[in-house]
């Protein structure tokens, strides 16, 4: 698909995420004046990818393991019916008790929000934490909700006819954030 | 030139997003005519929606303000709780019709009551039928999603979804699995649904019974043929025990109950002569002493309970898939 979309500029490269991401480790660290109780839990589906970089970083400062875990929001949508293409429902993984815990929700691009708030809904579900704290790596703007992130890796503005396409090595071929510009077909 | 940019983008989707199933159909009538990846699609969102199970909240909102109006036709326990449950996870409204104590009692017809019952805002209609192909002549008259429960002796695909869920779980493949299927196969729907999605995926399908109860040219289906139980156990991954029907029985030709069980019972001492991990499956309900004994029921191969479980998840997603495949054909409409 997206050989058709043009590729306007390259944001960051493999070291501009992996400074980031190091730099939001620390971040995090410094908010919450430790990890104690803190745990990451990534967005399917590069969330989940960055989640995991996010806790080996923490891991190298703290020396210690944060809990990870993975969350599909797919069901907590509110477009579901609008979605061009089948949404595939994932797993969601969190093997702990979330009550009580300082959640970091962690995704790669954030825009309208309604992700986060489809997020919010479905640990709801899963318990009382502490308090939820939002990390992403790229932050384009055009809020519809009133969601805001915690922990930004960079802010990018963009126009709406434009889009963020996050590549992890862990299931691209490579690291890179790119803006794209997308054909008005409309 | 939108036309050219347009088909280029079809071509270019196919291209690059082949990993990209989509359900279309806003109906689940059977296997038959499912292809392997609408299959697969399926078992894995199955497996996700097992997940919701295990939570304090089993509670997702992706059905929500959907009604499914459960039709059943013929008596249930299992199916029929079983799309209940599913429903309610989901977060859809569930109505229950027994036939025995509506106005199908007074003449009404199958289209009139599913019209009637799509006329009410209905979203989906789960149906049980005595008569093979009322789900399908039905699902042709509606708009709304039907999903077959069972439909006389033709197909009853979420059983045999379940069955291959819980059979791909425990031996983590289906593709090359010898699979052996007893009991009354030529008047079962679970056997025909089973051998269809089986067979798709690749498994090796015997179906073994009493000579009368085989259904003539069943080899056209994919499948070998055995009369004798334990030659077919010998190389057995798993074996898919079914009822013996005794109520659509009227002929006094059938086998007589012991004389089956001694045939045909899957019994600890048949088993030992089958592959020490053999899994043994069977729909429910269960007769016992007759199909299967009860040390086999309650033993260390049977997933039976297991099944059931997997159940809850395999129904949630055949609602989820064609609820979101008819919302989708309603939003183009509208658009």
């Amino acid at each position: 698909m997206s050989s058709l979309m043009k590729e306007k500029a390259k944001i960051l490269d493999r070291e501009g995420i992996s400074r980031s991401i190091m730099r939001i480790a620390h971040e995090i660290v410094e908010k919450n004046k430790g990890i104690e109780n803190l745990c990451l839990i990534g967005i399917r589906n590069r969330g989940v990818y960055l989640a995991q970089r996010l806790a080996a970083c923490i891991k190298g400062i703290e020396g210690k393991d944060v809990l990870t875990g993975a969350l599909d929001i797919t069901l907590y949508r509110d477009d579901l019916a609008l979605a061009s293409g089948q949404p595939i429902v994932r797993k969601t993984e969190i093997d702990f008790d979330i009550n009580e815990k300082i959640l970091i929700l962690v995704d790669d691009v954030l825009y309208t929000g309604r992700t986060i708030r489809a997020a919010l809904d479905a640990l709801i579900d899963f318990g009382r934490p502490k308090s939820i704290q939002l990390a992403v790596l790229v932050d384009r703007g055009h809020r519809e909700l009133p969601i805001r992130a915690d922990y930004a890796g960079k802010n990018i503005p963009t126009a709406k006819n434009e889009t963020i396409e996050v590549r992890l090595s862990e299931i691209d071929d490579l690291d890179e954030v790119v803006i794209i510009d997308k054909d008005n077909d409309k | 030139m939108v036309f050219v940019i347009c088909y280029l983008i079809v071509i270019c989707t196919l291209v690059f997003d082949i990993k990209t199933m989509v359900w279309t159909r806003k109906d689940l009538l059977g296997l038959e005519e499912l292809t392997k990846e609408e299959l697969e699609l399926i078992l894995s969102t199955a497996e996700s929606f097992k997940e919701v199970s295990s939570r304090e909240i089993k509670k997702v909102p992706a059905l929500r303000g959907k009604t499914v109006v459960n039709l059943f036709y013929e008596p249930s326990t299992r199916t029929r709780v079983s799309f209940e449950v599913a429903a309610k996870r989901l977060s859809a409204d569930v109505i229950n019709i027994a036939t025995e104590t509506s106005s199908v009692k007074k003449g009404e017809t199958l289209i009139d009551t599913g019209r009637n019952i799509e006329a009410l805002k209905a979203d989906i209609i789960v149906m049980r039928h005595n008569c093979s192909g009322a789900a399908l002549m039905l699902a042709r008259n509606l708009h709304i999603s039907v999903v077959n429960a069972g439909d006389g002796w033709h197909e009853h695909p979420t059983q045999a979804l379940l069955d291959i869920f819980t059979l791909k779980e425990k031996l983590g493949r289906i593709e090359g699995l010898n699979v052996v299927i007893v009991g009354d196969i030529a008047h079962s729907r679970v056997a025909r649904s089973n051998i269809w999605g089986l067979t798709k995926l690749g498994a090796r399908v015997t179906v073994c019974a009493p000579k009368i109860l085989i259904p003539p040219a069943i080899e056209e289906m994919g499948v070998s043929v055995s009369c004798d139980i334990d030659e077919a156990l010998k190389n057995a991954d798993s074996v898919n025990v079914l009822r013996m029907q005794f109520e659509r029985d009227g002929q006094t030709a059938f086998p007589k109950q012991l004389e089956y069980f001694k045939e045909f019972g899957i019994t600890q001492e048949r088993l030992k002569k089958a592959k020490k991990d053999i899994i043994v499956m069977h729909p429910g309900p269960i007769n016992r002493g007759i199909e299967m004994s009860s040390g086999v029921a309650d033993g260390a191969n049977s997933v039976i309970l297991e099944q059931v479980t997997n159940g809850i998840a395999v129904r949630m997603a055949a609602l989820f898939l064609v609820s979101q495949a008819n919302e989708k054909t309603k939003n183009e409409d509208i658009n």
